[in-house]
């Protein structure tokens, strides 16, 4: 048995440090497709659920309060919560674990911090893939915090089956919400620190705006608190009973499309040489991908 | 300063295999509050390449493993300036050795007393940084520690090297 197939038969059986090598594997590209099956897909039942909203609307702690109602109810919840690289180091501070204290006990939960090591759409290219494993290893509920880069994090949609956006009071004037974006792919809009003034206002706009559409109904939009747990237990049923997603299939089908391009350019044996080629201007952009694109046959 | 972000990419440790930056824990042992040293490690650490993650305050020893064992950590840096880490730091490495985990690198900073550094290495411990450490220093640690590494020596918490940084 290879080593990574080893990995796989512990990681099934609960073996949480098999599981962590494992996403480490599919994280630095090695290939699993023999050991790990492609997820399935539902319409109905969600296994995967995007967390996104703009940075400091608290989206760290609405998932810890998420992950403990999940566990109370007997549930298996893993979380991948991504962080930015830094763009000049490339190293990454990953910070979401200190907000969620609820994660480090029991064997219910487990939470990976990845890093996007720079990559477009704000989630790392590969996490497709440690989907795959997370759901193989027997997780019933899925997070993916994002960054948290806004309005144009759409990218989510590639790999989630819903999307809870997480809002909070005094972010804006009302236009705010009539922007083109993450608002019109969100399953379910959680206005946050309903403890706050101005969170129902925020509620009320995002409920207007949304329902102005005539081709749907709008998504459900839940005022509450991660602080004081209001609203909470609100949230968590109209999570267990979402319809269908809501996201247009085609934008769906894109960012897929445009989410595994990455990947395959990332993982092309000329990448390296590429990337080399620009930074000391040997080559030009278009030169590069010319000769990448002539590669692949 | 001596930036280890460049270096870790063409010598990566050899357990990783591949290009990557190493995966650190910042974690806070124990009763103790005061956490901008470790904040600043982390940020230092961030700003040389690597992955880090901070743990938060309060840690039991045993979420601290927790923690190493789901992140993959190949690193981990124990802070702690409350007095207890005569206790503290010892058990999350014999912890880390009931866990599987022999081969993260443990190194510790914090108020830690020259009396007690021989026995915090003696755990298995391969740094202590006190006050005063310059940023340069740490990124010297890490840089030979990846040399080390990929030179065949096992610097991990569960082998016996008695190795230490500034030792030779």
């Amino acid at each position: 048995m290879s080593t990574l197939e080893s990995l796989c038969a512990q990681a099934a059986t609960g073996k949480r440090l098999a599981l962590a090598k494992l996403l480490s594997a599919i994280e630095r590209g090695e290939d699993l497709a023999e050991h790990i099956p492609i997820r399935d897909y539902s319409p109905t039942q969600w296994k995967v659920l995007g967390v996104t909203g703009a940075p400091g609307v608290g989206k760290s702690c609405l998932v810890d309060r998420l992950v403990k109602a999940w566990v109370d109810e007997g549930g298996q919840v893993a979380i991948l919560a991504v962080d930015p690289s830094s763009p000049v180091s490339g190293g990454a501070l990953l910070g979401d674990r200190m907000r969620m204290s609820s994660v480090d006990e029991g064997n219910s939960v487990y939470l990976r911090s990845i890093a996007t090591r720079n990559l477009p759409g704000g989630l790392p290219a590969r996490i497709d893939g440690m989907l795959d494993a997370l759901v193989f290893a027997g997780y019933s509920h899925i997070i993916v915090e994002t960054v948290g880069a806004g309005q144009s994090e759409v990218r989510i949609i590639a790999v989630a089956d819903r999307i809870l956006l997480v809002e909070g009071p005094a972010r804006g004037d009302v236009v705010q919400a009539e922007k083109a974006g993450v608002m019109e792919l969100a399953d379910i809009v959680a206005v946050n620190k309903s403890d706050l003034d101005g969170a129902d206002k925020t509620a009320e706009d995002i409920r207007m705006s949304l329902q102005l559409s005539e081709t749907d109904e709008g998504a459900p939009v839940i005022l509450c608190s991660a602080h004081t747990g209001d609203g909470i237990s609100e949230l968590v049923e109209a999570l267990a009973e979402l319809p269908s997603a809501r996201g247009a299939t085609s934008a769906r089908a894109r960012e897929r499309l445009l989410a595994a391009w990455t990947e395959s350019l990332l993982s092309h044996p000329g990448w390296a040489d590429a990337l080399k080629a620009v930074e000391t201007g040997e080559a030009n952009v278009r030169e590069v991908i010319e000769d990448l694109l002539d590669d692949r046959d | 300063m001596p930036s280890i972000g460049r270096g870790v990419e063409s010598q990566p440790l050899a357990a990783t295999g591949v290009d990557a930056p190493l995966r650190i824990v910042i974690a806070k042992p124990g009763l103790d509050g005061h956490d901008r040293g470790a904040k600043v490690v982390a940020r230092i650490l961030r700003d040389s390449g690597h992955e880090v993650i901070y743990t938060g305050l309060r840690r039991t020893p045993e979420q601290i493993v927790r923690i190493c064992t789901d992140e993959d950590a190949q690193v981990l840096g124990l802070s702690s300036l409350s007095g207890a880490h005569g206790y503290l730091f010892p058990r999350v490495c014999e912890l880390l050795r009931e866990s599987g985990l022999e081969d993260i690198i443990v190194f510790g900073g914090g108020i830690i007393p020259e009396d007690d550094r021989d026995e915090m290495y003696g755990s298995g411990m391969r740094a202590i940084f006190g006050p005063g450490t310059t940023s340069g220093e740490m990124q010297g640690f890490l840089d030979e520690i990846i040399r080390r590494n990929s030179d065949g020596e096992s610097d991990g918490v569960g082998s016996d090297s008695d190795w230490r940084w500034g030792s030779e």
